[in-house]
């Protein structure tokens, strides 16, 4: 114990400290609609989101990591102890944003602060040459466009279950009957991007027929659950002259799956954020050290540190959110919110298998556009979009420029 | 999610259909309110006007919280220009059934016995178009819900047509009510103008009824 040094100390305290933020805020909004719907009570989400999200760091976080880790400065040109005071000011700078701005009520993407703290330090540490240019403006556009991809999925998605379910003869019949596959369908994304060279964990290594068969046969799995699990909702007695009550009903079902979906996908981007830096000082201690046995760069005690701040996020804070949120009456339905969160899950998850951290956020953000435009929601405040773009835009260089400050506190306490 | 509720904000589509609740309950007190200038009971009339008076009163004030509440910010379901001149029409219903019973308390009017069949029937018949235009109104939120699916729209749009049938009705109503009143013009002298007043206004709720449904039409049209 004793002989592990102070930087793995402080960098693990930090990493845990930002997934605490992590797991108090964003994955408690995950869930919290499940909540307020009463489809799931506030220790069942909690269960439920700790292992999503756990699950997803773990089996399909890997690609993200790397990124954050060593993908956005160049490796050669930064000597260890650069790197270990600059990413435990990334750390450092990343989690006071996140504590600060949710104090303050206001939306902040971790992910972009990570980005805008590890350019910030490699900026000053060594050069702008330092930073690995291509792949970071990579990750910006993505941030403009998985929110585009998204809303147009969601867009999609809500037409599709206009025309199939809302306006068909029978809609309860019809949604009882079609339901299942959105189980399907989720099952078998997740089980893609898992399998698919993703087990590197679990030293399996599929090639994509391979991922293809494993994910269609997890998909089918899917399928029963969802059979089981639509079968016994209950659609008796509807609320007089709503029509649609026990439609909804049924999609509050669904909605379950897709906030378990989102979990997953938050879990294998942003949870690479506390993960990444941790790895990358880890990594960098070792090899100052000599350490001749190289391990793999992501330990598992990494992601447990990962998934442990998250777990006590959820129960320390995370609760009383989704409380709060469970009280409120949301005007998005849960057929609104199922499309919405299938399209941002899927757009997520798919962005952590090419290693791009984009915004949860975002991401649900760009999604609930799209139904809207879809004419799908009452009323959508365009006001909120802009905080948030404007936020995005801020985020960077307060986060670099937090980052750089840090650096020089680091640089100055530990050397 | 905290950030999801501020995006989402309040659909207005729930305070529209208590609005046009309150105002067609406003409109429904036109029948009692032609029994009570039917009998000459002043105190009745007086009676009626107050409750009227109470209903636009809530009225109004719904109205101006949607108003109120209708920023250009928000993407709407339902176009922002399009809901205000629904509300404005809606709104109208009440203003004007405040206006007969204004007129009728204080000129102190009692309803000629020739004229209180017409009237009566006139009355209830504009009623009815309210009840329709309240029934339209209240498929609103269905709209939405299904995201205003063919079949959804084609549901509303047959109830828009029942709703210009009845108004039609209404027509041949009043028309016969004021030739009934054209008859007594000699008997009645200078109130015949006010008789005339009236029985337009009441004829004219089913009109702004059946504009409300004219109005969603066009909106779901598009």
């Amino acid at each position: 114990m004793l002989n592990i040094p102070f930087e793995i100390w402080l960098a693990g305290a930090l990493a845990l400290y930002m997934a605490w933020g992590i797991g108090a805020n964003d994955v408690a909004n995950a869930m919290g609609t499940s909540v307020g719907s009463g489809a799931l009570t506030v220790t069942g989400a909690i269960f439920v989101a700790a292992v999503l999200e756990f699950s997803g760091a773990f089996l399909a976080g890997g690609h993200v990591t790397d990124t954050v880790r060593k993908g956005m400065l160049d490796m050669d040109l930064i000597s260890q102890d650069a790197l270990i005071h600059g990413m435990l000011a990334a750390l450092a700078s990343a989690a006071t944003l996140l504590v600060g701005a949710t104090r303050l009520g206001l939306p902040v993407s971790t992910t972009h602060s990570i980005v805008g703290a590890i350019v910030g330090f490699g900026a000053v540490a060594v050069g702008p040459e330092a930073v690995n240019w291509p792949k970071v403006g990579q990750i910006v556009a993505s941030w403009v466009t998985s929110p585009l991809l998204s809303g147009v999925m969601a867009f999609m998605i809500f037409h599709l279950t206009r025309s199939v379910i809302l306006d068909a003869d029978d809609p309860l019949k019809q949604i009882k009957k079609l339901g299942p596959f959105a189980f399907f369908f989720v099952f078998f994304i997740i089980g893609l991007v898992t399998f698919f060279k993703g087990l590197k964990n679990l030293n399996l290594d599929l090639d994509l027929p391979q991922a293809m068969m494993a994910s269609a046969g997890l998909g089918l799995l899917g399928l029963v659950i969802g059979f089981w699990f639509v079968r016994r909702v209950d659609t008796d007695d509807p609320e007089k002259g709503q029509r649609f009550s026990s439609v909804e009903r049924v999609f509050v079902v669904l909605q379950i799956l897709t906030a378990c979906a989102v979990a997953f996908a938050h879990g294998s981007n942003d949870v690479a954020n506390a993960i990444g830096p941790l790895a990358a000082i880890v990594e960098a201690v070792n090899q100052a050290g000599d350490v001749i046995d190289k391990k793999a760069a992501v330990e598992p005690w990494m992601l447990a540190v990962g998934g442990l701040g998250i777990v006590v996020g959820l129960a320390t804070w995370g609760y009383k959110v989704m409380e709060t949120v469970g009280k409120k009456i949301t005007e998005l339905t849960p057929s609104r919110g199922f499309a919405a969160e299938l399209a941002a899950a899927t757009t997520i998850v798919l962005a952590s298998r090419m290693g791009i951290p984009v915004s949860t956020t975002h991401t649900l953000v760009g999604a609930v556009l799209g139904v809207g435009m879809a004419r799908g929601i009452g009323a959508v405040d365009l006001r909120v979009v802009g905080s948030i773009v404007v936020s995005w835009v801020a985020t960077l260089p307060i986060a670099a420029g937090l980052s750089i400050f840090f650096y020089y506190f680091f640089k100055g306490l530990l050397s | 999610m905290a950030w999801m509720d501020k995006l989402v904000g309040r659909s207005p589509v729930g305070p529209m259909q208590e609005h046009m609740r309150v105002v067609v309950a406003c409109a429904h007190e036109i029948v009692p309110l032609v029994e009570a200038m039917a009998s000459g009971d002043a105190a009745a009339v007086r009676e009626r006007r107050a409750a009227i008076d109470d209903l636009e009163h809530e009225a109004d004030s719904i109205k101006n919280e949607i108003r109120n509440n209708l920023p250009r910010r928000l993407m709407l379901a339902l176009e922002r220009r399009d809901m205000l001149e629904i509300l404005d029409s809606q709104d109208s219903i009440a203003d004007v059934t405040q206006d007969i019973a204004e007129l009728v308390d204080q000129r102190g009017m009692v309803l000629p016995p020739p004229l209180v069949e017409p009237m009566t029937a006139l009355a209830a018949r504009v009623v009815a178009a309210c009840d329709q235009g309240q029934k339209v109104i209240n498929e609103l939120d269905e709209l939405v819900e299904t995201g205003f699916s063919p079949r959804e729209t084609a549901r509303v749009e047959t109830m828009i047509s029942e709703l210009g049938r009845i108004e039609s009705e209404t027509d041949e109503l009043q028309d016969r009510a004021c030739r009934v009143l054209f008859g007594l013009e000699d008997e009645l002298g200078v109130a015949t103008v006010y008789w005339h007043q009236i029985i337009l206004w009441i004829a004219d709720l089913a009109d702004y009824a059946e504009r409300v449904g004219n109005r969603l039409r066009l909106l779901i049209a598009n």
